[in-house]
């Protein structure tokens, strides 16, 4: 077994400890996101006179993908932020670990994997609730799954390196309600960003969840264009290496010590 | 998670030392206000975001979904823009939000970790002191919060009615009762895994509290369980008072709120007293 496995095997060992908790965010947080914006407030959005700016679908086909890719986003945030800080302050995980023959590259990716784990977990989540809904049409749905862990890369390795900075914290609650938030509101999960003026829509276009979306969407519709394609997995494939590249020397820097 | 307690000392402790006692009814639990006033002077970016995070909620939907679904149509007929129905309803759930939050997380890490209560009793203070302060600390903040909230809503053009004077008291309100309830709730908690239960019930009440779509959406029975929610009375209560749909029925959200409350603090007060002297 490759030794950053082992790393992984820790967290693994103790999520299966823990897992009953995880389950209301993982399962039941889709379904009821599902109804109550797809089902509940979809059916005046498709009354609407606004329905042609959804590319023609109902407002449930358009959302559940864009929340897909938001869930990725959301659940790489949260354990590549508390988990690390806890691991390295709090129960001293990553000590323990590079006690025995695991070094810190070992630990990281290890870590990484995990993550990678729960982000598959969280969006193969989605997708069988989506398909209960009748909103997965084709197999190529299926592709939302890797490209949701890249989506979820994209967020997790570059706030796991600036996580390994922290001395407590304090700094994660800003992420989550001046970076997240914002990013969850609007990145197109909700209304397509044609919508916004054209200062937030460049915003927007810079941000990883707007390309995450848009691939999670154009892959469940079937509308993507391979150019589209490309480009989005690029840059997204790109923020995950250089996030990675950072962690690997904070990681470094932290744990020598 | 971090809120250690800081020796700083200043004007803002000044200030509750001065006030006479009595006038907030709260005893020695102003003591416990100074306490937390002291600590969030040094992490004062964390109020400053909590307001900020409505705001852009109020801005989505006003920029986005309010789009798409164009209005809803009120009781008397009329149709109100989707962004002026929705906001009042965050107002009272981000009143819930904030309410809940501050009242189980962080209670119970000053409770089990920072061990913060069992230093307070060794003082003259009591446990009804306690539970009288932290829910006061809470009100405090949520107002703050809910002012802001208002403002921004009027300045979007969220506001036809002038009784939304009272919206801000009303999500006060909202707030009283949640933390009572969610303190009380908090000395029954083993450890952090039960704060999932937390999520478990705040989710589905702020996504299907007729925050988003009115009553009618549901079937009959569904429409019973929804009334009989703590959120949905105090979203009926701030939307009636900011769109003007002003009635008798208000007053059973109140009455309900209120009560909801006054059980809270008592259970709180009885079981801190349990939890940390026996």
């Amino acid at each position: 077994m490759p030794p950053a496995l082992r790393a992984t095997g820790y967290f693994a060992l103790a999520y299966r400890r823990t897992w009953r908790g995880s389950l209301v965010s993982t399962f039941v947080s889709p379904t009821l996101y599902l109804l109550a914006m797809g089902v509940g407030l979809g059916s005046f959005v498709n009354k609407g006179a606004h329905t042609a700016t959804l590319g023609g679908v109902s407002y449930l086909q358009f959302v559940a993908p864009g929340l897909a890719a938001a869930a990725a986003a959301l659940t790489a945030a949260s354990e590549s932020t508390f988990p690390v800080m806890g691991a390295l302050k709090w129960t001293r995980t990553y000590f323990g670990m590079l006690a025995t023959p695991l070094r810190v590259g070992d630990v990281l990716a290890g870590h990484l994997i995990w993550i990678a784990t729960r982000v598959t977990m969280a969006v193969g989540a989605y997708l069988i609730v989506m398909a209960a809904f009748g909103t997965t049409q084709s197999i190529e749905t299926l592709a939302v799954l890797p490209a949701g862990v890249l989506v979820g890369m994209a967020f997790a390795t570059p706030l796991a390196a600036f996580a390994a900075t922290q001395e407590n914290d304090s700094a994660f609650s800003l992420i989550f309600r001046l970076g997240m938030i914002p990013l969850f509101l609007f990145s197109g999960v909700f209304f397509p960003i044609s919508q916004l003026p054209l200062g937030l829509r460049v915003v927007a276009y810079i941000t990883p969840l707007w390309h995450g979306v848009d691939l999670c969407r154009g892959l469940t519709l079937g509308t993507l264009t391979a150019a589209a394609l490309v480009g989005h997995a690029a840059y997204l494939a790109a923020l995950a290496a250089a996030g990675y590249l950072v962690a690997t020397r904070t990681f470094a820097t932290r744990l020598r010590t | 998670m971090s809120r250690v307690s800081s020796a700083a000392s200043g004007s803002v402790g000044l200030i509750w030392r001065v006030v006479p006692p009595g006038v907030f009814g709260l005893g020695r639990g102003r003591r416990m206000i100074e306490r937390n006033m002291r600590v969030v002077r040094r992490m004062w970016w964390i109020p400053v975001s909590g307001m900020a995070e409505p705001v852009f909620y109020l801005l989505s939907i006003g920029i986005g979904i309010g789009k798409l679904v164009g209005g809803i149509p009120g009781p008397n007929g009329t149709v109100v823009p989707y962004a002026a129905y929705v906001a009042p309803a965050l107002l009272a759930a981000s009143a819930m939000n904030g309410a809940v939050y501050e009242s189980t997380f962080n209670v119970y890490f000053k409770l089990k970790y920072a061990r913060i209560y069992d230093a307070v009793l060794a003082t003259p203070m009591q446990a009804v002191d306690v539970a009288r302060g932290e829910i006061a600390t809470a009100l405090t903040r949520g107002s703050l919060y809910a002012a802001v909230f208002v403002i921004m809503m009027a300045g979007l053009g969220d506001i036809h009615s002038t009784w939304a004077i009272l919206a801000l008291p009303a999500a006060v309100l909202i707030g009283f009762a949640f933390s009572a309830v969610g303190m009380a709730a908090t000395t029954y908690m083993r450890g952090w895994t039960d704060f999932d239960l937390v999520q478990l019930v705040l989710l589905p009440m702020f996504l299907f509290s007729t925050t988003f779509y009115p009553l009618s959406t549901y079937p009959r029975w569904l429409q019973i369980v929804v009334e009989c929610t703590p959120l949905y009375h105090g979203v009926s209560l701030t939307r009636s008072l900011t769109l003007g749909w002003v009635g008798w029925t208000d007053l059973v959200h109140v009455a309900y709120l209120v009560v909801m409350g006054a059980i809270g603090v008592a259970v709180a007060g009885r079981r801190i007293r349990v939890l940390l002297l026996s």
